[in-house]
């Protein structure tokens, strides 16, 4: 089973890395970027049947630290990875 | 009985050995050192740190494959005790990604690695590590991190500085932390984690002493206890 986690950083918490690829692109001349926010994202290959419970539990005991980042959970399907 | 101490050591730790040296010159004996390995710390100690570095190269986080390692069950077993641990630099961000500390450390607000000496006030010198400190003094000692802006929500902040649990500030911006903040302390008073490094200004040829009261804090409060 074919696991994606996409960790961001929570709504407010300042992101220094966002911010300069933000100027970057406006020095390269992109008009129009109104923000950049940069994640992180963790693909799992995990045994078929491994819990949302377990999931949910490595992304909360390491994968995202819950002090400053959230994350999503998704579960791809078999034809993306054919 | 001679003071014990350890200094843990992970892979990639790089001021284990600063920080064991700078031990015995206050405490005049050698520090245990620990490797992050084992499961369990030598018995009867009376202090711990976690020194600076970059632990498994920074993966994940900073910090965040350090506080997962087998000999981190057994810090927080001691923390819980009593013992009183040092987080520095690195071994801050270790010590928050185990929640032995509220908050994280993120990247500097500047982008930049910052590597110079800073001054900083003391805040509180009615913990068990800046007792020989005057509250208010400023002091000055090295920072050397590029993940050293503290980061915790207002509540949590506000309880910090109304518990007297913020150690040290900076007495000028440095790396983008909220409320200034450099150096905080556990709710019972017996855990601190700092970026900056008291074990590289234990004597003036080092380009300054100010470092050496926070060790000798630590050891007086263990005499007078």
């Amino acid at each position: 089973m074919k696991v994606r986690v996409l960790v961001r950083l929570k709504p407010g918490v300042l992101d220094p890395q966002g911010r300069a690829v933000h100027h970057a692109l406006e020095g390269l001349g992109f008009s129009g970027v109104e923000d950049v926010r940069i994640g992180r994202v963790i693909e799992m290959d995990l045994a078929g049947g491994t819990s949302n419970e377990a999931i949910d539990e490595m992304c909360r005991k390491l994968l995202a630290n819950m002090v400053i980042e959230d994350y999503a959970v998704e579960k791809l399907g078999e034809a993306e990875h054919a | 009985m001679a003071f014990r101490a350890a200094v843990i050591t992970f892979p990639g730790s790089n001021c284990d050995r600063d920080m064991a040296v700078a031990l015995e010159k206050v405490l005049g004996v050698p520090a245990i050192r620990v490797w992050h390995g084992i499961a369990d710390l030598p018995d009867g100690l009376d202090f711990i740190a976690l020194p600076g570095g970059f632990s498994y190269g920074d993966y994940l986080r900073s910090g965040a494959m350090a506080a997962r390692s087998p000999i981190m069950q057994a810090v927080v077993n001691a923390a819980e005790r009593g013992v009183p641990v040092l987080g520095v630099c690195n071994g801050f961000q270790v010590l928050t990604e185990a929640s032995l500390l509220p908050g994280a450390l993120m990247r500097n607000g500047s982008q930049n690695f910052i590597c110079r000496t800073v001054p900083l006030t003391v805040e509180n010198n009615q913990s068990l590590f800046t007792s020989a400190y005057e509250t208010g003094e400023v002091v000055r000692i090295p920072v050397a991190h590029h993940d050293g802006n503290f980061f915790a929500d207002d509540a949590t902040l506000d309880r910090l500085e109304g518990e007297g649990r913020v150690a040290f500030r900076y007495a000028e911006p440095c790396n983008g932390s909220c409320r200034d903040i450099a150096g905080i302390l556990n709710a019972q008073g017996n855990v601190l984690g700092m970026m900056p490094h008291p074990e590289r200004a234990i004597e003036d040829v080092l380009g300054s002493s100010d470092g050496r009261a926070l060790f000798e804090s630590v050891v007086g409060g263990l005499i007078t206890a």
